[in-house]
């Protein structure tokens, strides 16, 4: 069977160490603080709650639905978690998932799991549960789904644009493409997030409507989340845009952060101790003089694990 | 669909699999950092974390090659970092006009996208190596040694009981969706995408309800067993003499790799 | 010839004391003001073997739940001599042990291990005592070479064995099982009835399998409608076709 992820999950090897473990950080605080709080919600039930709910996601997220020419639109589940069971749970509901995802079907990285749970999981709650907190009072039904979809919607781009920033942070990604390259994906895929959670709540209002009542959503989290989730979407939809307008200077400062873990030497210098002769000293000749050494490494390699086996054999 | 479809643990007998769970992990995590820490363009040492890779590949009895043909699932993604080629820093090699863009291909970023790739190749390598040497339980508990909360791991075990329980669910909604998704000659098929995607939705509302109501009945089936809140679990795994000489060479060796990546 | 009850006949059956399980016009009604139980009274004694059968909805479930102190509602409820309080919860949790229809709400640990101990644990047991636990419970139920297996990998029949073990492993002097052979092809079928046959151990199993009452319980209890309508030995009331017909059920 084919586990399709969403095109959000950061491999290994795309942060740079510093950007990795600043938000390792930030989500294990985060995360702290969401075990304290939903324990002090949910109590006894926080485990089974949250575990039921974290695979309920993973499980939605395989609920896709046909759009064009073969490709088909996922669901990403972070802003519906976060409307339905509150910030708090929904970011370890998110954080489960993305560390079985990871863990498991290595569908994102492990040094960079932190920026992923910060993407996929903070930052859309906060945005998801923000917008429809600022409604959930209302009793028109079609605002409150209205500013869910929204919600959704604004989430998952935010949250793209956030992974754009992280991967610009590190030094590895131009910020002219890779932000306009996410934000075109993802303004489309969030569109069918937002219409998957609004039909999702539109039917669990109807067979469930004590669960997504006003009271409750007040208990999950304060107006303060309003605030959050606006200030957190404006910073990211405006950053994105300036940084990209004037990538020069900042391109500098974001590659300086991603070399401090990469190291300082500029890597040129080092060519000529790593070429091929009749190549010249070209980036290419220094790949392939990688490629060379690396495939004699392998053979060597293959040879003494052939040898060590036989005589385990033997 | 049968659960066995998610399952990454290949069971053998091998040193890497009787490994305490807790020493891999944390040697998967060190690799990890390594490759992360290691300077652009430090062909020599990938190539001994490579080897290394490929040596722990040996140690799994899994074949030299097992973690490589699962290897590529970085790949799509590995492609964002294909506009690091474009870097501001170094020589230019080319330049071309996209669009409303003025690019210029650098050495310095050819150089830097070839080791995001290698570094990201190799990473994804030994996390695969981890799963199919340890069954996940074990990882959890793993994590639970090296202080992760440990109602985190739970929550996070109670994830891994239903995750199969409720994907189970979900491709019996999509092929009971799939069974009467009929179509007739002549007429537009399968309805607007509005229209589809609010049926995807209609789907994880009902799965969500059935959960919700779920966690419910496991709750009671905890507390018919004592559960007060208060998590108690035994911890099976001891650290052996030789785990420590394990874990000891393996660090050793990767401190070796990053002197390889750093003098010159 | 079984005994027929009126709603708000004062009952008390004369079979034993009841040393396992009294309970005294025990009512409960959901939070939406459904009512699941009008007034149950039954008693249980060491070394029965009783089947609680009724239709959908009859409120057996919600019964068992009381059992084990899950749901609470009023009357007069004592199990294995203690009254049900928030004092006694784990005590009575140990005595009795409560299998849920479903086996994937039962088994919620990832492994088959964790399970079994799951209750010997959280009793506060030493660590040598609970390994020995979940051996001997795995033992019961015929299941010893399963004790490292992955929960999610049993087929069903395995799952309803394994389920029992992880309250076996608690050693309760009652055993409740709700629909135990739910969902079982034939053959696990009879093996769930040959390990219900052979466990030295009092219990109240809720089932639609008549045939399976007819062979293991010597004593039925039919439920229907929150109340009990017939409580006496099972071959007097699977012989009552109007009385069965009364309540949904079909002589087997």
């Amino acid at each position: 069977m084919h586990y399709a992820p969403v095109p959000m999950h950061i491999p290994d090897g795309l942060l740079s160490l510093v950007v990795a473990l600043i938000f390792w950080a930030l989500t294990a605080a985060s995360v702290a603080l969401a075990i304290f709080k939903t324990n002090k919600t949910l109590g006894e039930k926080q485990i089974p709650l949250m575990g039921i709910m974290a695979a309920f996601i993973f499980a939605a997220q395989m609920l896709n639905f046909p759009v064009a020419g073969g490709t088909s639109g996922h669901f990403l589940g972070g802003a519906l978690a976060a409307i339905v069971l509150g910030p708090w749970a929904a970011i370890l509901v998110m954080t489960s998932v993305i560390a079985v995802q990871g863990l498991l079907f290595q569908d994102g990285g492990l040094l960079v799991m932190g920026a992923n749970i910060f993407n996929m999981g903070i930052v859309t709650a906060i945005i998801g549960f923000g917008l429809y907190r600022s409604v959930s009072g209302n009793p028109n039904k079609t605002v409150r789904l209205a500013f869910a979809g929204a919600g959704a919607w604004l989430a998952t781009v935010s949250a793209a644009l956030v992974t754009a920033l992280q991967l610009w942070l590190s030094g590895n990604a131009h910020i002219e493409i890779v932000v306009p390259a996410m934000l075109g994906v993802h303004v489309i895929i969030g569109i069918g997030e937002a219409v998957i959670s609004v039909a999702a709540l539109a039917f669990i209002e109807q067979t469930r409507p004590d669960l997504l009542n006003a009271e409750k959503s007040a208990q999950q989290g304060g107006g303060g989340w309003v605030w959050a989730g606006i200030l957190l979407s404006l910073a990211t939809v405006l950053f994105s845009p300036l940084v990209s307008a004037s990538p020069d200077g900042l391109e500098r400062v974001a590659d300086n952060l991603g070399f401090l873990s990469q190291g300082v030497s500029a890597p040129y210098q080092l060519l000529p101790d790593y070429t091929i002769p009749f190549l010249g000293e070209t980036a290419l000749s220094t790949i392939a003089a990688g490629a060379i050494g690396a495939l004699v490494v392998l053979g060597v390699v293959v040879l003494i694990g052939r040898n060590l086996r036989k005589r385990s054999a033997e | 669909m049968h659960a066995d479809a998610f399952d990454r643990f290949h069971p053998a007998e091998s040193r890497l699999h009787r490994l305490n769970p807790s020493v891999k992990v944390a040697l998967t995590v060190a690799f990890i950092i390594s490759n992360a820490l290691l300077p652009d363009a430090a062909w020599l040492a990938f190539a001994a974390a490579w080897l290394f890779l490929l040596a722990a590949n040996d140690q799994s009895r899994l074949g030299l090659w097992f973690t490589f043909r699962r290897s590529l699932l970085a790949a799509p993604f590995a492609l964002a970092a294909l506009s690091a080629i474009f870097s501001p820093l170094g020589g230019a090699l080319v330049s071309f006009h996209l669009l409303w863009l003025n690019l210029t291909v650098t050495d310095v970023g050819l150089l830097r996208f070839a080791s995001i790739l290698i570094r990201s190749w190799l990473s994804v390598q030994m996390a695969v190596l981890l799963v199919a040497t340890t069954q996940f339980p074990d990882i959890l508990h793993a994590l639970e040694h090296l202080r992760v909360p440990k109602a985190l791991t739970t929550i996070i075990a109670f994830l891994y009981r239903y995750l199969f329980v409720l994907t189970d669910k979900v491709f019996r909604l999509l092929r009971a969706r799939e069974a009467r998704s009929a179509g007739l000659p002549g007429q537009k098929r399968g309805g607007s995408l509005l229209w589809r995607a609010n049926v995807a939705g209609n789907m994880a509302g009902q799965l969500f309800v059935r959960s919700y109501e779920r966690s419910d009945r496991i709750y009671n089936a905890m507390a018919a067993r004592g559960y007060t809140g208060q998590l108690r679990t035994l911890h099976p795994h001891e650290i052996k003499p030789s785990d420590w000489n394990f874990l000891t060479l393996a660090l050793i060796l990767l401190a070796l790799i990053q002197l390889t990546g750093w003098i010159r | 010839m079984p005994i027929e009850h009126q709603p708000d006949f004062d009952y008390a059956l004369p079979l034993c004391e009841g040393d396992i399980l009294q309970a005294r016009d025990l009512r409960f009604a959901y939070p939406d003001g459904h009512p699941a139980l009008n007034g149950i009274s039954l008693n249980l004694c060491a070394g029965d073997k009783v089947a609680l059968v009724g239709p959908n909805g009859a409120g057996k479930s919600t019964f068992m739940l009381h059992l084990n102190g899950i749901l609470t509602g009023q009357g007069e409820l004592k199990v294995a001599g203690l009254t049900i309080s928030e004092k006694t919860l784990p005590q009575i949790r140990a005595a009795v042990g409560l299998v849920f229809q479903n086996p994937d709400d039962q088994l919620f640990s990832p492994t088959v291990f964790e399970d079994v101990a799951f209750g010997p644990l959280h009793m506060g047991l030493p660590e040598a005592e609970v390994r020995q636990r979940v051996e001997g419970a795995l033992a019961a139920v015929g299941m010893s070479n399963f004790k490292e297996r992955l929960s999610h990998h049993l087929s069903v029949g395995e799952k309803k064995r394994i389920a029992i073990a992880t309250v076996l492993s608690m050693r309760p002097q009652l055993l409740v099982l709700d629909e135990p052979s739910a969902g079982l092809d034939p053959r696990a079928r009879r093996t769930l009835i040959h390990l219900l046959r052979d466990l030295p151990i009092t219990m109240l199993v809720s089932t639609h399998d008549l045939a399976m009452v007819k062979e293991l319980f010597p004593r039925t209890i039919i439920m229907d409608e929150g109340r009990i309508v017939a409580d006496g030995l099972t071959y007097e009331i699977l012989e009552n076709a109007a009385l069965l017909e009364a309540h949904g059920l079909e002589k087997p």
